[in-house]
């Protein structure tokens, strides 16, 4: 069989706890991980809430799974592009979100940022560039 | 009379906040819970429609608050946070409920 890497980006669209949409998003990428694919996440329009930090469902009964999204990085899943437009029309920074990273083994295991705040237009590009997009 | 409308929905992917704020009369309440809890917040691009509701007293539901990380501090002044039972106090206090879904 031939190896062929494939670019893949998963589009997350959806706020965390209203739908299934986020949660299933986090589990096929999870999934996807052990396929060894070039894999990357963009966070758009109400997907950025999905990053955002002190989620806390101790009163509401549903199921935190916003720390799993701090495990992407030792899956090697760590382009996690998040749009400034969306940020901005929600009233949000970067400092709103959690402070996603990875360590990179080819560099002594450097502790690096894995989010990058993009415009529109960049993300525009970079889902043109992929092989596959998944949208949740 | 006077009713309770609650909307549950982003405000920013679906339109029944819109349609709740556009029939809501004054005198009313106005309850946002689950990810309708995104239009409370200060600084949205949905801000300026909490503010321009005269005589409408906005509630949030502070469990879904906690939920999704949004601090009270960060709530659009005069918005007040309830918790269970004082959705269920809302819903008495008023003669009906006005479900946005």
């Amino acid at each position: 069989m031939s190896e062929m890497i494939k670019n893949f980006l998963y589009l997350n669209r959806r706020a965390p706890y209203g739908t299934i949409y986020a949660w299933e998003s986090l589990e096929v990428v999870l999934i996807g991980a052990a396929f060894d694919q070039k894999v990357s996440l963009a966070f758009v329009d109400d997907g950025v809430y999905q990053i955002v930090k002190g989620q806390d469902t101790s009163e509401s009964g549903f199921k935190n799974f916003s720390p799993t999204y701090s495990a992407l990085g030792d899956y090697d899943v760590n382009q996690l592009y998040v749009e400034r437009e969306s940020l901005e029309e929600r009233g949000l920074t970067l400092d709103d979100l959690m402070p996603l990273t990875w360590e990179d083994e080819d560099e002594d295991w450097a502790e690096k940022d894995s989010i990058r705040v993009v415009s529109r237009a960049e993300l525009a590009g970079m889902i043109k560039d992929q092989d596959v997009v998944f949208s949740f | 009379m006077s009713e309770l409308h609650t909307v549950n929905k982003s405000p920013f992917e679906k339109s029944s906040f819109d349609s709740c704020m556009g029939h809501v009369l004054e005198g009313s309440a106005v309850l946002l819970y689950e990810d309708g809890v995104y239009a409370a917040m200060q600084g949205t691009t949905a801000e300026a429609k909490v503010k321009s509701a005269q005589g409408v007293k906005i509630y949030v539901l502070g469990p879904d608050l906690k939920a999704r990380g949004i601090d009270a501090a960060r709530l659009i002044d005069g918005v007040d946070v309830v918790d269970y039972a004082g959705f269920v106090d809302l819903t008495i206090e008023h003669d009906k409920v006005v479900a946005w879904v």
